[in-house]
């Protein structure tokens, strides 16, 4: 959040209300708008949110998936016109916010519990 | 000389604008209204011509009596900044006295423009953050020398240290001009200028926004 209030009031437009509420530890599927030249087509990203930086119409997310073996996180601006729709795929059982710890993880040790199965 | 419109303005902070095409513009925002205009300044009575510029609430019993009078003769409350911008003769008849700019005269979306502004005091910095000197080498023994600015002159020829050699000393806290920045957004609701990057000073800094001397006249882009 801003501390000047006419910042926020400016920044409100931009919220959006069609997006579901995630947190850490849930996976799931981004439809991320690219543009190639003067195509646009809908790519999709799926992976474990391993953070969310809340900061009003700035709020940003990390998603990080495993993908041949490489891992890759992308930043998604949360209320990016870009972002088609948000699908949440599951829901992992984290006792923190910033599940930075994944990263050293592999494998059987990467995975979380999910939350109908706890 | 930069004779281009242009309003005084407060520094709010910074935010971030979706584009058209969904990119991120990362844009200061300026409070530029209300803006008044206090006075003139004429070729037959001052040898020049500019407009007075007023800014900011001020209480009246902290204004002199001889700027109260100003105030008063052009009909406006008592302004906290005070500016003259140098204009040509036919672009300060657009300005009436007494009345408020409008933003949307003096800008367009899209304009580029210059921001004027006092930068944030560093107070007495080193030579690796006031002037970008890459210091010494962390490792290889190295003792005591790692953020020096390494020789500031030669020996008996001429057996003094030149003039104006880049040194650590007191940082910030200057009149700065940023060129070539860009109105993303004129907010006439909010009287709010949104400005694509970096314009100097600390929240709460008083601005000066003009069209870019350097770029298109002051007018936005074709």
């Amino acid at each position: 959040m801003n501390t000047a209030p006419k910042i926020n009031d400016l920044e409100s437009v931009y919220l959006r209300k069609d997006l579901p509420s995630f947190r850490a530890g849930d996976t799931v599927r981004v439809h991320y708008k690219i543009v190639e030249g003067d195509k646009e087509r809908v790519q999709v990203f799926q992976g474990l949110v391993i953070k969310q930086h809340r900061a009003g119409a700035r709020s940003t997310f990390t998603v990080r998936k495993v993908s041949f073996s490489v891992g890759v996180e992308r930043v998604f601006p949360l209320y990016s016109p870009r972002i088609e729709k948000i699908e949440i795929v599951g829901q992992g059982v984290v006792r923190r916010a910033r599940l930075f710890y994944l990263r050293e993880l592999q494998g059987k040790a990467a995975r979380l519990q999910d939350k109908k199965d706890a | 000389m930069n004779q281009y419109p242009g309003v005084l303005g407060r520094k709010l902070g910074s935010t971030q604008v979706f584009k058209a095409d969904g990119n991120v513009a990362n844009c200061a925002v300026v409070e530029a209204s209300p803006c008044v205009v206090v006075g003139h300044r004429t070729k037959e009575k001052d040898g020049y011509t500019a407009v007075v510029l007023g800014f900011g609430k001020r209480k009246a019993a902290r204004t002199n009596k001889p700027q109260a009078g100003q105030f008063k003769k052009a009909g406006v409350e008592p302004q906290q900044h005070v500016k003259e911008f140098r204009l040509p003769a036919e672009e300060l008849a657009k300005y009436t006295i007494g009345t408020v700019v409008d933003l949307t005269a003096v800008f367009t979306e899209g304009q580029i423009v210059d921001v004027q502004g006092r930068t944030r005091g560093r107070g007495f910095t080193g030579v690796v953050r006031r002037w970008a000197f890459a210091g010494g080498v962390q490792t290889h023994g190295t003792h005591e020398y790692r953020r020096h600015g390494g020789s500031i002159g030669t020996n008996m020829t001429p057996g003094r240290t030149l003039p104006n050699i880049k040194m650590g000393g007191h940082y910030g806290d200057e009149n700065w001009s940023t060129l070539n920045l860009k109105i993303v957004k004129i907010d006439t609701e909010r009287g709010l200028l949104l400005i694509e990057g970096g314009v100097p000073g600390s929240r709460n800094s008083i601005v000066i926004v003009r069209g870019a001397v350097k770029k298109m006249g002051g007018k936005p882009k074709a």
